[in-house]
């Protein structure tokens, strides 16, 4: 009998996601089968990171109905269901954009995390590729009906890389997941509970591993961001460039964010879901030393121009194929050099060449710039 | 005569002049008529420098950055402005307020440097449309002219809206009576 039940098992699940029927194996969770689908079907996912074993759950934003359960019993699950956490069964009949109540949560959940979450997007260094900021666009309602006080926290100093932004973080574990995963010693992890928790190092010890700078790439909000890149440039005002180098504590493979030949920025590539991406099954995690301190073009060999989806803000303004006309005025003027051209440099203060702010460690400040006016 | 687009065309009368027509008395007259008439009718102009005209309610001039009650400006160079813009007038650099800074700039990052490039503005008003710190208008000063190209790139010394507290008659005049300050914060 075992033997015949074992026979007939398929291989492969069927799973229908908004009307879309894909076989998956055994055991993947419905986030990721409609990830193999991708598109529309596939359910948002802010704590969820595929690279990290135990995330997801946190959230909520995931959530999605199912309406069959499996083909033996395909009565439907009565309560939304997360879909990071819930395996695929066969004949499974998920509803993700075709159904009302999923999008009428999923604003709910948004609701909920922007509850305590600050309305600083001019300032945080995030805007432009905040996942949170994604949802609030595509789920979120117009308006807050919030009317108390947010949650705020004590600033605190957690090394000279990572700057933390306690009121921006919306508790989705992922950099302590990264702590406890990436890292040998895990000096960071969630203080106190409920409406005080914290993403804190213990006892402000100061994060000195060598994979810690991933905190910043997996987290999806502002709350962690690079204190190198601190207020240098907003990330849409950056171009993207993809670069490697010989390193022998990771992959070497990143993303450069120049402005001009500064290399302002480093980060480990990302894939379609906002993931560092995998290079042979493998994470592409990179290394402090990668991403802290090699800010000269010279230390990189560049690869090319990173494909930047076409809807995000930070494809806004660049020019691909760009042809720049010849200088024709030397030979108009038969190989003489004009004698009057204006040097932007001479009137605008902007992109001062003698300020490299790539080579200045953290935000640039009044000081920065008196500096140059002596 | 060729095929017509409309019925106004008229056609030219080549017949030859005839005695009255040739010494033009009469066309002269006519014509002085027209003239003397337009003496006694509204002018369409005005004094310029001695009389100004209204602006409209939406009239676009130069740009303003904007002070709160306080005086402290609210730029917090956010970028919006300059993505917005599509002339790619605007650039900025931001930097991190200092302790001690507040009383100068209402957020914890502010515009060190903003230039606004005024050749390349078209007066749009794009940049005052995405601003979400209320911190750029468009005001009702006309863009002066200047002799030279570089007095063009207006820094943040030519734009930042004078103090309201310190120099309260300067500000009024730059706000032009239009221009409202946010009083929420």
């Amino acid at each position: 009998m075992a033997d015949e039940v074992k026979q007939e098992a398929p291989v492969n699940f069927k799973v229908t996601i908004d009307n879309i029927t894909i076989e998956v194996a055994p055991g993947t969770t419905v986030l990721n089968a409609a990830r193999q689908i991708g598109g529309d079907v596939t359910p948002p996912a802010m704590c969820y990171y595929s690279k990290l074993e135990g995330s997801g759950g946190k959230c909520r934003t995931c959530l999605v109905e199912i309406a069959a359960g499996s083909e033996k019993d395909p009565r439907p699950m009565p309560k939304l269901m997360a879909s990071c956490r819930t395996t695929v069964m066969d004949g499974m009949v998920v509803k993700n954009i075709t159904s009302e109540r999923v999008q009428d949560a999923r604003a709910g959940v948004v609701e909920f995390l922007l509850l305590n979450h600050p309305l600083d997007c001019p300032i945080c260094d995030q805007a432009g590729e905040c996942h949170l900021q994604d949802l609030g666009y595509d789920h979120g309602k117009e308006g807050t009906r919030y009317e108390f006080k947010r949650r705020t926290f004590e600033k605190e100093d957690i090394g000279p890389f990572i700057q933390l932004h306690m009121t921006r973080c919306i508790l989705c574990y992922r950099c302590t997941y990264v702590a406890d995963q990436l890292t040998d010693k895990r000096v960071h992890g969630i203080l106190d509970r409920g409406d005080h928790a914290e993403i804190s190092t213990y006892i402000s010890k100061a994060i000195d591993n060598d994979f810690s700078g991933n905190m910043i790439d997996v987290c999806p909000v502002g709350a962690l961001t690079d204190k190198t890149f601190r207020f240098k440039n907003r990330v849409w005002f950056t171009k993207p460039v993809d670069a490697h180098r010989d390193c022998d504590k990771c992959c070497g493979k990143v993303t450069l964010w120049n402005r001009g030949d500064e290399v302002l920025r480093v980060t480990a590539r990302k894939d379609t879901w906002g993931e560092v991406q995998s290079y042979d099954n493998k994470p592409g995690w990179i290394c402090n030393t990668c991403r802290f301190d090699k800010k000269k073009t010279s230390d990189w060999v560049i690869e090319g121009v990173t494909n930047i989806n076409r809807h995000s803000v930070i494809a806004q303004n660049k020019y691909n194929g760009l042809v720049v006309p010849k200088e024709t005025i030397t030979d108009v003027m038969g190989g003489r050099d004009p004698k009057l051209l204006m040097d932007i440099h001479d009137v605008s203060d902007v992109n001062d060449p003698s300020i490299d702010l790539s080579l200045i460690e953290g935000p640039a400040t009044s000081k920065t710039f008196e500096k140059k006016e002596e | 005569m060729g095929k017509q687009l409309t019925n106004r065309g008229k056609e030219v009368d080549r017949s030859p002049m005839t005695f009255l027509e040739s010494i033009y008395l009469w066309n002269i007259i006519k014509g002085m008529g027209i003239t003397i008439s337009h003496l006694f009718k509204k002018k369409a102009t005005i004094n310029y420098p001695e009389q100004k005209r209204s602006f409209s309610k939406v009239f676009r001039g130069l740009h303003v950055l904007n002070r709160d009650a306080e005086g402290r400006e609210n730029c917090t160079a956010c970028g919006l402005c300059a993505v917005a813009c599509p002339a790619e007038a605007i650039t900025m650099e931001a930097a991190e307020r200092l302790p001690g800074e507040e009383h100068l700039y209402r957020e914890e990052k502010y515009a060190a440097k903003y230039e606004i490039n005024m050749l390349r503005c078209i007066f749009c008003g794009l940049c005052e449309e995405a601003c979400p710190k209320d911190a750029i208008y468009l005001s009702e000063t006309f863009a002066p002219a200047n002799y030279s190209r570089k007095g063009f790139i207006y820094k943040k010394e030519d734009l930042v809206i004078p103090h309201p507290i310190h120099e309260k008659e300067a500000y009024e005049k730059a706000r032009g009576g239009r221009v409202e300050i946010n009083k929420k914060d």
